[in-house]
């Protein structure tokens, strides 16, 4: 008889476990809460290292899932043992699976617990999420006047290496992901004057040195200092201090806008799933790896596997191929 | 030897060689904080003391690291122990128990 799998989250991870699983000839059933696939992907315009349009990565994943029955609008509310397999309910009813796949994903980190930026009180303070959806439906940043901004600051490490607000961890993505949206402001308004506020910056991966050099060369102008408040000044401009640490001398500026950095964070959603099945969850909250280094996906819980981002930030390259491991740790557990 | 006439800047070069870490040993045994320091600034963009004198609590604690503890612990006094940068530390460094420690050195470091 075919052996069911489930996997729990419809993000890139979710799809390509899925895809994987299909092609190896189980039947897969996905189930994802909101109305869309793709997960946070399906939110971003383009993607670095090489500006393509996140869309075609959310389309080739989707259209090549084969007989994957996709439950989208279903929410996974728990999961349990039974038997030599598990009962998952979504919504209110029950399907059973011979294994189960949590690729749940993150969540943005709520920039409103960072009070003194001014996420949520001052109308031009915007996170790096909000600055994707004006690239997608404006293909720049406007003001929330619609005036079009002169001087844009982007603040990294927010709700990331701050012990403060509990999130200790670099979430890996976000300083490429700043230095790419640089660009693109640079790239829309050749006027606009551009800011990144960092501590250290991190391109590590491939093609993101190069985005550095890339920005560097257009034009924007890096502060090695973190932000330590925001506020509002005439015309719903924002002004920021931070220290310039490489000059030692505090520091103090006006823009139109300012872009938030926002980190990935744990969905805490998730780790109600995971403890009741019995996996423990890491001191920055994401669900702990076996081993890291030689089983990164699988868990302490027979027939339970985990991929991509509920496990720690990724990027989408290491979130597929955290996939594809899963897959072919399924397959071998199923087929044992 | 070829001279080119220019020498270098004795007084400016750090040399770890010669520096002596004593203080900077000494402070992270009272206070293990002290080592956790990541330079992000924002304790000096938020201080008080810093809004009108040059007084930074991260350059104190990077003087004293380089062996410049005369020059750190003299910069000491000039803090109003107000608290605001041990707020803003993301890496929970006790900021205002280490400036203490600092001003007490006065006193027992050579
Ligand atoms: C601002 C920003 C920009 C980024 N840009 C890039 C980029 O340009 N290039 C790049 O490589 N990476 C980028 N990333 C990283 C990328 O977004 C992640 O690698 C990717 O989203 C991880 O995919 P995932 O499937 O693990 O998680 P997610 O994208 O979070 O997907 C998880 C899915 O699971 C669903 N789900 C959760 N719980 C349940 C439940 N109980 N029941 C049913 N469904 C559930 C969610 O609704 C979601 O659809 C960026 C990240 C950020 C924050
Ligand atoms: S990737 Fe950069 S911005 Fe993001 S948390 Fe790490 S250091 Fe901060
Ligand atoms: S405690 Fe001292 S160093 Fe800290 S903010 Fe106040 S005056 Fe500045
Ligand atoms: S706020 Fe903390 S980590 Fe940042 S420079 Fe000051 S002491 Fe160092």
């Amino acid at each position: 008889m075919t052996k069911t799998v489930a996997i729990i989250g419809g993000g890139v991870a979710g799809l390509e476990t899925a895809k994987q699983l299909n092609s190896l000839g189980y039947s897969v059933k996905l189930f994802e809460k909101t109305n869309t696939l793709g997960g946070h992907v399906a939110k971003w315009d383009r993607l670095f290292p090489n500006k393509r349009h996140a869309s075609e990565v959310v389309s080739s994943l989707t259209l090549s899932q084969g007989n994957t029955q996709t439950l989208t609008e279903t929410t996974v509310h728990s999961i349990k043992r039974e038997n030599q397999g598990f009962v998952i309910s979504a919504n209110s009813s029950n399907h059973e699976a011979d294994a189960v796949v949590l690729a749940t994903g993150f969540e943005l980190f709520p920039a409103e617990k960072k009070e003194e930026y001014g996420y949520g009180l001052f109308e031009n303070v915007i996170t790096s999420a909000d600055l994707e959806q004006m690239f997608k439906k404006h293909g720049k940043p406007v003001m929330a006047s619609g005036h079009k901004p002169v001087r844009i600051a982007f603040i990294h490490c927010v709700g990331s290496r701050d012990e403060k607000v509990n999130r200790p961890y670099c979430s890996k993505v976000c300083c490429v992901t700043a230095v790419k949206q640089a660009i693109e402001v640079k790239e829309a308004l050749p006027n606009s004057e551009v800011f990144c506020f960092y501590m250290d910056l991190r391109t590590f991966g491939p093609g993101y040195e190069d985005l550095y050099k890339e920005a560097q060369s257009k034009g924007v102008t890096f502060i090695r200092g973190r932000l330590s408040e925001s506020s509002e000044i005439e015309g719903g401009r924002v002004l920021i201090k931070a220290e310039d640490t490489l000059a030692s001398t505090p520091l103090k500026m006006s823009v139109d806008i300012v872009v938030l950095m926002v980190g990935m964070s744990p969905l805490r959603s998730t780790n109600k799933l995971a403890t009741d099945l019995g996996l423990s969850i890491n001191a920055d909250g994401f669900i702990a790896a076996t081993d890291l280094h030689t089983n990164p996906t699988g868990t302490a819980t027979n027939g339970v596997f985990v991929a991509g981002a509920c496990t720690g930030p990724n990027n989408i390259t290491d979130t597929v191929n955290a996939a594809k491991a899963t897959a072919l740790d399924v397959h071998n557990y199923l087929s044992r | 030897m070829i001279d080119f006439g220019f020498t270098p800047l004795v007084a400016s070069i750090t040399d770890l060689d010669k520096a002596n870490v004593n203080l900077a040993k000494q402070l992270t045994e009272q206070d293990p904080s002290f080592a956790l320091c990541i330079s992000c600034g924002s304790c000096s963009a938020t201080c008080t003391a810093g809004q009108f004198t040059k007084f930074s609590f991260r350059v104190m604690c990077h003087q004293i690291r380089k062996g410049n503890a005369k020059e750190a612990i003299a910069e000491a006094s000039k803090c109003m122990l107000c608290g605001k940068c041990t707020l803003a530390c993301p890496r929970n460094v006790n900021t205002r128990n280490i400036i203490s420690l600092v001003r007490k050195a006065q006193t027992t470091t050579p």
